[in-house]
């Protein structure tokens, strides 16, 4: 652990195997992990930690709403690839943290959440601000862990951070009653936990990528399903070796956007619900799809009964759980997605016969594009992405709430690096897209960070931009501004015969007066041709600032797969 | 189909508790369940019998057992040489004339009375399975008052049948 930083910010690292109080030791742990900074909001049973965290002077970034923190550090995790640490109190502090916890769970980020907890002398009695964050959370983490002595507690630390960071990610409750943060005991940390009942597998079969290799020689229609494991596992140049030599289209799942360059020519772009029809299509179409670190998720997949009804299915993830989950796996490799690539790539099979296939997809490319309507007196919500896009030359990090802006992002911006994109998208929690973007900040402070957020979403968690005024933080806020639940008013218009049940603002605040509120610029676009400028100039200016753009707020998201079709069953695909 | 399966787990506080609330969110159909301390104390063992589908239902269950962390070892022994056994203890009404024929009627099932009362007998049956049910069954036209089985908790034989094939999941 020499490589590690041995310092908590200032102060000295202080030496192992001596008496320390367990808040001390759970700070000491955090500068081992290399924890450079923390997410959280106080009270009474982290208070301990608090008076540590202010003695050592550790990076504290305190949120509005633990929900904001919680967020926050998963931006973090997510642009940086390091664990986000939140930290909370108990009872109420623990509970508003449960969203994001899931959310974190499903989209596999590494995650180490601190909560208070009530004294041991005391669990179970529903004292004060007691809450059994252990059982709520236990169907949302990847392990939990509390902390009854403080003996204990530099290896659960330990436990928690490895297990949040290797195999496939995801968050980690260390729950830490307050007489146990007081207590004082030897802290001594170990480098390697000893957890025989968790064993990721690295390393793939290597008959199995024989036999994958073999496949892709013999197919003729193959596809490359491409997901966040990808940007978990740092595969992206494997990736992009792979597909160069084998010449294989690739369609990526939402999140794993970026994962390969989305301007190469054989990148679909998305697959899915809201995906480009040349990525469904070629899912539909192919006689092989390779699925590289995505779940098959429902979103992803349409209809189970035609996803990839010719297919031999081959499927590389590190979660074996996921093979065979959904779908029926012909070839699975359970590993890490950069070593199986990496074993790939060695073997270097002899590409398949699939010219013909490859001219097919360029056909689906060129003829069935993204479109949209233009010319209207309204902003069009599409245009806004892809001036965001031109106005930030692709380099930006986006981060987007849930809804319609999310997939006209998702759509319209093109991703060419990986980590750069930061959503929710399994659990998809409007909320998430503005503290995520806080986080993302921290991660990359010298990179234009831009929020793209939809009017409902924002309100969720606005309370946050506290943070940008405290701190100057300069990133950047685009409300995608429709004035309603967009995303629930298109199916309401489309399933439910348009009644349009709660789902439009009859009235909105002042956002601009909002930001002006928190010292923050703000500009509010009505006209079209005021986008591009004023884009430019919040994107060249060096602090915080909001942009209410007011979209046309009947614009729908398409193409579309509606819910039970399947991906040959588009909608509102380019006529 | 039914499968019996075995899990070596962490004898750490909540252990039962991932695995029921693993088993329940995830629709895992259980028959029962048995857990019960081992040579080691720090390992329990547990026993579950599960009803799936097919050979992908069995799959993920015994994937998403191996997924948490407190879980050392899952085997799916049912095709296994194994010596299974549950205990049943079956309160059936009597009069007082009956008592003969059931104490002989439970005499081949090694079962025994652990009590007697003015209108009951309780008899106490271990075994697998299928002898149990087989008890049960000729017991019930006397009329069965109250039954408690504890579910099976198994073990693999000493020495392996040679057709023996472990049922693994494919991969890896
Ligand atoms: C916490 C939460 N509540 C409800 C929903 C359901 N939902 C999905 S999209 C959406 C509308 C979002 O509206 P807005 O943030 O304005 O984005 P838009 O779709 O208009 O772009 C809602 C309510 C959700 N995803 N998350
Ligand atoms: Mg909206």
């Amino acid at each position: 652990m020499n490589t590690r930083v041995r310092e908590v910010k200032g102060r000295e690292l202080k030496d192992e195997n001596q008496e320390m109080s367990g808040s001390s030791m759970l700070i000491q742990a955090l500068a081992r992990e290399n924890v450079d900074t923390i997410f959280g909001y106080p009270g009474g049973a982290i208070l301990p930690t608090y008076d540590e965290i202010y003695r050592t002077g550790i990076r504290h970034i305190l949120s509005r709403h633990e929900q904001g923190a919680i967020h926050a550090a998963e931006g973090y995790a997510r642009v940086s690839g390091k664990p986000g640490v939140c930290v909370v109190t108990s009872g109420p502090g623990a509970t508003n943290v449960v969203t994001g916890i899931a959310d974190a769970m499903i989209d596999s980020l590494p995650l180490v959440v601190v909560t208070g907890q009530v004294a041991t002398s005391v669990i179970g009695t529903d004292a004060f601000q007691e809450a059994d964050i252990l059982g709520i959370t236990m169907p949302i983490t990847k392990h939990n862990f509390q902390a009854r002595t403080v003996e204990d507690l530099p290896r659960i630390i330990r436990e928690a951070f490895h297990i949040a960071t290797t195999g496939r990610p995801g968050p980690v409750v260390i729950d830490l009653p307050k007489d146990v943060s007081i207590a004082s005991g030897m802290f001594h940390y170990d480098d390697e936990p000893d957890l025989p009942g968790y064993q990721p597998t690295y390393t793939p079969n290597k008959l199995q990528i024989r036999k994958l290799a073999e496949a892709v020689t013999k197919a003729k229609r193959p596809v490359i399903l491409s997901g966040a494991g990808i940007l978990h596992a740092g595969a992206s140049p494997e990736l992009l070796e792979f597909v160069e030599q084998q010449q294989i289209p690739v369609a990526s799942t939402l999140l794993g956007l970026g994962g390969f360059p989305g301007t190469h020519e054989l990148a679909l772009g998305m697959a899915g619900m809201h995906g480009t029809y040349a990525a469904n299509m070629a899912l539909h179409e192919a006689d092989l799809l390779i699925n590289i670190g995505a779940r098959f998720d429902d979103r992803v997949t349409g209809n189970l009964e035609h996803f990839a009804p010719q297919a031999t299915v081959a499927h590389i993830d590190v979660d074996p759980a996921e093979i065979g989950k959904i779908i029926e796996t012909h070839i699975p490799v359970v590993g890490d997605a950069k070593e199986a690539l990496r074993l790939l790539n060695e073997v270097n099979p002899k590409p398949g016969e699939s010219v013909r296939w490859r001219m097919k997809v360029d056909e689906w490319q060129q003829e069935f594009p993204l479109w949209y309507k233009e010319g209207s007196e309204y902003i069009k919500p599409q245009k806004l992405t892809e001036l965001v896009y031109e106005k930030t030359n692709g380099e930006a990090i986006i981060t987007t709430d849930v809804g319609q802006h999310q997939m006209w992002a998702a759509q319209y911006y093109k991703f060419d690096h990986p980590n750069a994109w930061v959503t929710s998208g399994g659990l998809g929690t409007m909320g998430f897209g503005f503290p995520a973007a806080i986080g993302a900040q921290f991660a990359e402070p010298d990179r234009q960070v831009v929020a793209i957020l939809g009017d409902a979403g924002f309100q969720m968690t606005m309370q946050e931009l506290s943070i940008l005024q405290e701190l100057n933080l300069p990133v950047k806020v685009l409300l995608v501004n429709n004035a309603s639940l967009g995303m629930v008013r298109q199916w309401q218009q489309l399933f439910y015969e348009e009644r349009y049940s709660n789902s439009l603002f009859p009235i909105q605040p002042d956002f601009v007066k909002m930001a002006e509120a928190y010292d923050i610029k703000g500009y509010k676009i009505t006209d079209e041709n005021e986008v591009a400028g004023v884009l430019e100039e919040a994107f060249n200016y060096n602090g915080p600032v909001l942009i209410d753009c007011r979209v046309h707020e009947e614009e729908n998201v398409y193409p579309m797969i509606a819910p039970g079709q399947g991906h040959h069953q588009m909608e509102g695909v380019k006529p | 189909m039914r499968r019996t399966i075995t899990a070596t787990v962490n004898n750490t506080t909540g252990v039962m508790n991932r695995i029921t609330g693993l088993f329940a969110r995830r629709h895992f159909n259980i028959e029962s369940i048995t857990v019960g301390m081992t040579e080691n104390p720090e390992v329990s063992r547990m026993t579950f019998v599960v009803n799936v589908s097919d050979q992908r239902g069995l799959d993920q269950v015994i994937k998403q057992l191996n997924k948490q962390v407190d879980v050392l070892k899952v085997r799916d022994i049912t095709d296994e040489a194994i010596v299974a056994r549950e205990l049943a203890m079956i309160k059936v009404m009597t009069v007082s004339g009956q008592r003969g024929e059931i104490s002989d009627l439970i005499a081949p099932f090694r079962a025994t009375v652990i009590d007697v009362g003015r209108e009951s007998v309780t008899i106490q049956v271990t075994g697998d399975t299928p002898k149990v049910e087989a008890l049960i069954d000729l017991l019930r036209p006397y009329g069965i008052k109250e039954m408690a089985r504890t579910g099976i908790t198994a073990f693999q034989r000493a020495t392996k049948k040679s057709s023996d094939q472990t049922r693994y999941s494919i991969i890896n």
